[in-house]
């Protein structure tokens, strides 16, 4: 085991990658000679040359363009979006184009790619810079979606969402970027769809995902510590292919379950989820799921704002103990 | 990065008119394009081609021109009204208006449509309905091929208005800082759907005009000589393949109808429409190779060929059934499955 960073892994992820397969190739912005704003791509350049990481201009549809033309002419690429809320300004590409185009010409052409961006809030950046839209890219058939919550997830599912010969967002929560967690050396591929159960419980399930998920697990052990509570963490890792099964079967044992999400309160992953349990588990629930997300607001800048208004650990507590009571 | 060196500008003056050969396929292409397009205005009106669909009547100089000249392994990129640019990379006629019709003999199976015709075998890597999406796109094709250094090309076809889009601004200015090798070529057709292009552009030529802001050679042509635009593509696709970056090329044509089903056109003055029906590529070809001298023999043969080709293709596509419904929910990911759980 080595102890990487958070972003260290994604450098380390993509780097893995291109040493195996020389038609793995990486644009975006700053992401070459700069090594990327939140320096997640250092080295690459260094170590692959010019040809294979690239910077471009500041021109998503560009970027998001060619790396759709890319691939589906036989290369792998990986494009950065700088910041997840930039995919407003090309979702036309990744929705209209890379998302249908397998489906509208009967399977003519896959498209292989990753799109990483910086997604969430806990960073002070404000409404523009901060959004977590991972539910967006959930509501579209035909992208895998996947945020992982620590240093050894960016690496493994990083590099199968690389392997993977469909398109996949890449969401990575930029406030977890400092953080550190150990990463198993050599090869380290972690398959998509499976989600991770990170602490057995009994009492209760609680899902997250990404940044939500270490406040999930802090919950967990307040419930336990404070009020005799056992609570089963689930970090949901992918939510697209979702991995219903891991889910159904901490709720059929726990009988209620929370979600923890980052997103605006309307139509955020955790509505899918607690529709899917409502629809197939409803006879096994003892109480109504609820949902803990941020307000259906856009994200304050101030610190005190903004940590207001997201998920805490405290608030996981709170939904727990009235669920439970 | 490749300025404004006047290569295409010297191709055009020194090229000589092309061999009977070519120009005798320049002219089966052309004949195939229009007859096609004829054919699916029919059937529209038989309403056996339902929802939309957008006839390039009057342009089939570009496609003929292009599709003569390009390699069998370079790729095309067009819009949706790209019937014509589909067909001439060597896509089944069949399968053209098969798709148009909703039959399982389609080139996509009924899950496209009009606006999507792709026939990925044989480089024509699609029909994109969403204004200027493709241009990135194509890009993306020929920054792979650059990559894997394949020698092949893309050329991307898009209409006049889309040169008021971010879209193509973005992709001129990435295919030229990274030399790709790809073509764009602007048809301008004198209308943005039903609105006269001058009326929302800030200069005359939207293409041409714009070229300079990327570094890259103003070339301005009549679209509808096919000889002229199959000499330019040819320079075009010579340039890019040996490393000298992209052309924004504009050329100047007519559509012969409205822009879209629902359209009748009406918007046109009389006398501009009958000017440019004076210039039907497809008439005025015929006649210059007659004048130059090529039988009239070979000229029938190819208008017989082409009019046994398209009643062929309707003949088998009205007789194709209805795509089977299960493949309604299939190929949404590359293992074939729309499997979004386990």
């Amino acid at each position: 085991m080595a102890q990487l960073s958070y972003r260290e892994a994604v450098a380390a992820g993509i780097a893995q990658e291109m040493r195996r397969d020389d038609t793995v190739v990486f644009i975006g912005e700053d992401v070459a000679a700069a090594g990327g704003v939140f320096k997640t791509t250092e080295g690459l350049q260094a170590e692959f040359g010019k040809l294979r990481v690239r910077d471009t201009p500041i021109a998503e549809q560009a970027i998001i363009g060619a790396t759709m033309g890319a691939a589906m002419t036989g290369l792998k690429p990986i494009a950065e979006i700088m910041f997840s809320d930039f995919f407003a300004v090309c979702w036309d590409l990744v929705v209209n184009q890379i998302a249908k185009t397998r489906f509208m010409t009967d399977g003519q052409c896959s498209f292989p790619l990753v799109i990483r961006a910086a997604n969430g809030g806990g960073a002070r950046f404000g409404a523009q810079h901060s959004q977590s839209v991972e539910n967006w890219a959930m509501a579209v058939p035909g992208l895998k979606v996947v945020a992982p919550s620590s240093p050894a997830d960016v690496k493994g599912l990083l590099a199968a969402a690389i392997r993977d010969p469909d398109p996949v967002l890449f969401f990575e929560q930029k406030s977890l970027y400092g953080t550190k967690g150990d990463v198993p050396e050599g090869e380290h591929v972690v398959p998509l769809g499976k989600a991770k159960v990170l602490r057995q419980g009994s009492d209760v399930t609680i899902i997250a995902l990404a940044a939500m998920v270490r406040r999930a697990m802090t919950a967990a052990d307040t419930l336990q510590a404070d009020h005799g509570i056992s609570a089963e963490v689930i970090d949901v890792r992918s939510l697209v292919p979702l991995d219903t099964t891991t889910i159904f079967e901490s709720v059929s044992k726990t009988a209620r379950l929370v979600t923890v999400e980052e997103n605006p309160r309307l139509c955020g992953w955790g509505a899918e989820v607690s529709s899917l349990v409502a629809e197939e588990l409803f006879w096994d629930l003892e109480g109504p799921i609820v949902r803990v997300t941020t307000p259906h607001i856009p994200l304050p800048s101030a610190d005190a704002l903004e940590d207001a208004v997201m998920p805490s650990a405290e608030k996981v507590v709170a939904a727990v103990l009235k669920l439970v009571d | 990065m490749n300025n404004q060196t006047g290569q295409l500008a010297a191709a055009i003056e020194n090229a000589t008119t092309p061999n009977t050969e070519t120009r005798l396929q320049l002219y089966r292409q052309m004949q195939a394009c229009r007859m096609m397009e004829q054919r699916a205005y029919d059937l529209f009106m038989q309403n056996l081609i339902k929802g939309t669909s957008h006839l390039a009547l009057g342009q089939e100089a570009v496609a003929a021109g292009f599709g003569t000249a390009m390699r069998e392994d370079d790729y095309s990129f067009c819009t949706y009204r790209g019937h014509n640019h589909t067909l001439v990379r060597g896509a089944s006629m069949t399968g053209i208006l098969g798709e148009l019709m909703g039959r399982e003999c389609g080139l996509l199976r009924g899950k496209g449509g009009s606006m999507h015709l792709m026939d990925a075998k044989r480089g024509a890597m699609g029909s994109y309905a969403i204004i200027g999406a493709h241009m990135p796109i194509a890009a993306g094709a020929a920054w792979s091929a650059q990559y894997r250094e394949s020698g092949q090309v893309a050329v991307c076809f898009f209409g006049d208005g889309t040169t008021n889009i971010g879209a193509f601004h973005e992709s001129l200015n990435f295919a030229a800082i990274w030399d790709l090798p790809v073509v764009y070529v602007c048809e301008n057709n004198l209308y943005m759907e039903y609105t006269p292009i001058g009326e929302v552009t800030a200069v005359p030529n939207p293409g041409a005009d714009r070229a300079s802001a990327y570094g890259l050679e103003p070339v301005l042509i009549d679209g509808n000589d096919a000889d002229l635009v199959y000499n330019v593509a040819v320079a075009a696709l010579q340039k890019a393949r040996t490393g000298d970056g992209p052309s924004l090329i504009e050329v100047q044509t007519y559509r012969h109808g409205g822009h879209s089903r629902a359209d009748p056109g009406k918007y046109r003055p009389d006398e501009e429409v009958a000017a440019w029906m004076k210039r039907d590529p497809v008439i005025t070809y015929r006649q210059r190779l007659l004048d130059d001298g090529i039988e009239v023999a070979a000229i029938e043969a190819i208008e017989a060929e082409q009019a046994a080709r398209v009643d062929a293709a309707e003949e088998t596509a009205r007789n194709s059934g209805p795509p089977p419904l299960e493949i309604a929910e299939i190929d949404v990911w590359a293992d074939g499955s729309s499997t979004w759980r386990n």
